[in-house]
């Protein structure tokens, strides 16, 4: 009979995000996910609904809940890198850069030149790839069913990449406090002048699939209207913000690793829509691209890791000739280092928008506290306002447009 | 002088006694203020057309068990024209953590509060919707806290297992 309470005190506390319409039955409630192939992963929507508008929605989250930020206080700091790869699972590089950002801040290390330009590469090369994966699904609820073939392709020469320089296509961990686990193989720069070569036909290819394609146009123009102020309100980042006309992005704002360096454009667009928040993403590529060119070109011959003991280990020559480099080696790999009783944040753009890493540390070698504030998270906020007023089929299409990943919500 | 500087005068000259502590860390700016005027700063860094925080950057909460006060919430506003940010935190006790809610001033905590209600307890007073967020409906304890055990599962023996299926949650037959 306890359970019978417990269900009933539920109902009660959802009342609330309902119209009055829906309690007098003239409105019908329907649950959208958490299986259903349009809510891009484990999303569950309770809507309500007059006919086939949508009059009310209410996003329900946390059906990927890890605890990774729990498991984070409980391991050291360089132990923990490895969760940050399974959070947002597109940008595994970008949350690895991420984390690592902070604590370079909080222990205060140099990361050197080559490094830096490694991480910049392999970040936007995972933009690229994040991009694509929301160009092929998004495209998949509009009906463009070959865009998920095309993109998948593309998307394949960038995980044989990250394959070539960690050893894992999605999961890499190559990013590492206090640079890059390893130098690039041989192979790695000739492969990506290869990709840089091949992939603007392959955006022209999509562009003249979708741009001017009077069906797509017709799903996405006035669609999910996002207005610049509420934009801000709620907290959107990225695209989905540039795509009502705010020019926001923190590799410009607060630039990191060298961004400051490079000659790129923040795309713009002001439709407001989601054939804005298209549009802003198919330019982005296009910067990708750019960024990578200008990076390849200055990449230089030189270590990949700090030399700071305290954080990276030496080299494995060093151990049997060096009585310090053993030391140092033992007390990384057992005990870890110690961080100061300070905290600090730091941001980097994501593909989905500013991915910010709180690092609290307590003097020891475990953070006390690290959160993520995830792009996805606040994206996913404006979402009754992009849905409630359009049919169900447009909210699909909303949903594509702000590009969530459920990983990088739950956590 | 700097926005932040400036921002600090500000508070300072509008609060008397409202700032407790200004912490100057990595090139970053805390500064912890009274819990009770919370809400009334956050409002004046938002509508101070001086200031212009017209954004939410983060909102996380801190544990610092055992030691009292025990919570700390850190609040990010972002004023996006001016590109400055700094970090606001209140501390809060750890018996009766409440603070008032900062949703109506920046809509974006809404969801964020949420989660440090569910995940640290800690409950907003005003708060439009104060549910659970990440955990199922039914969920005892507040899993980010630090007296939280992680949750190992027990290696069950011959010997022990049935006083551990006694502290199992699920259906006895």
């Amino acid at each position: 009979m306890t359970q019978v309470h417990e269900l009933e005190a539920t109902v009660d506390e959802l009342k609330h995000l309902f119209s009055e319409r829906a309690e007098a039955g003239e409105t019908t409630l329907l649950n959208l996910g958490p299986q259903h192939p349009s809510t891009h992963g484990v999303l569950r929507l309770m809507l309500e609904l007059d006919g086939e508008e949508v009059v009310r929605c209410v996003p329900d989250i946390g059906f990927l809940h890890t605890g990774i930020e729990k498991n984070m206080e409980a391991k050291t700091y360089l132990k923990a890198l490895v969760m940050t790869d399974r959070m947002d699972y597109l940008n595994n590089m970008g949350n690895n850069l991420t984390y690592c950002l902070a604590i370079e801040k909080l222990v205060d290390v140099e990361v050197p030149e080559r490094a830096q330009v490694l991480r910049v590469i392999c970040a936007e090369l995972q933009r690229i790839a994040s991009h694509l994966v929301w160009l092929g699904t998004s495209g998949i609820d509009l009906n463009a069913s070959s865009m998920l073939l095309y993109c998948f392709r593309e998307r394949e020469h960038i995980l044989d990449m990250f394959e070539m320089i960690s050893g894992q296509r999605m999961m890499t961990s190559y990013i590492r406090p206090g640079g890059v686990w390893r130098d690039v193989p041989a192979g790695f720069v000739p492969a990506v002048k290869d990709f840089l070569a091949y992939m603007p036909a392959k955006l022209d290819d999509y562009e003249r699939l979708l741009t001017k394609n009077p069906l797509f146009l017709g799903r996405t123009v006035d669609v999910g209207i996002l207005e610049p102020d509420y934009a801000l309100a709620i907290g959107a980042t990225g695209g989905t913000l540039r795509g009502s006309g705010i020019n926001y992005d923190v590799r410009r704002a607060m630039p990191y690793s060298g961004y400051a360096n490079y000659d790129f454009d923040v795309p713009l667009e002001d439709g407001c829509d989601v054939y804005a928040r298209y549009r802003v993403r198919m330019r982005e590529f296009r910067e990708s691209l750019k960024i990578i060119e200008q990076a390849i070109g200055r990449l230089k011959p030189g270590p990949v890791m700090t030399e700071d003991r305290k954080v990276a280990p030496p080299p494995r020559s060093e151990l049997s000739q060096s009585m310090e480099a053993l030391i140092h080696h033992f007390k990384l790999w057992t005990e870890g280092f110690s961080a100061p009783d300070g905290e600090v944040y730091l941001a980097t753009e994501s593909p989905r928008g500013e991915l910010g890493c709180y690092l609290v540390g307590d003097g020891g070698p475990k953070p006390r506290r690290v959160h993520f504030r995830t792009p996805s998270f606040l994206n996913l906020q404006a979402l009754p306002h992009l849905g409630e007023g359009y049919f169900v089929a447009d909210l699909v299409a909303s949903i594509g447009s702000i590009d969530i990943v459920l990983g990088d919500i739950d956590r | 002088m700097s926005h932040i500087e400036k921002t600090i005068a500000t508070i300072q000259s509008a609060f008397p006694g409202a700032i407790q502590e200004v912490i100057e860390f990595r090139g970053e700016t805390t500064v912890v203020i009274a819990s009770d005027l919370l809400v009334d700063v956050c409002r004046r860094l938002r509508d101070d057309a001086e200031l212009d925080y017209n954004v939410l950057a983060d909102l996380a909460a801190v544990d610092y068990w055992p030691a009292e006060p025990r919570f700390a919430i850190s609040y990010l506003p972002y004023a996006m024209q001016r590109n400055a940010r700094f970090r606001l935190k209140v501390f809060l006790p750890g018996k009766t953590p409440n603070a008032e809610t900062v949703s109506t001033v920046w809509p974006s905590a809404n969801w964020q509060e949420r989660e440090a209600y569910d995940m640290m307890g800690i409950k907003f007073n005003g708060h439009p919707d104060m549910r659970r967020i990440l955990m199922p409906a039914d969920w005892e304890g507040h899993p980010h806290r630090k007296d939280y055990p992680l949750g190992y599962e027990e290696v069950q023996f011959s010997f022990n297992i049935e006083e551990i299926d006694k502290r199992k949650k699920y259906a006895k037959s």
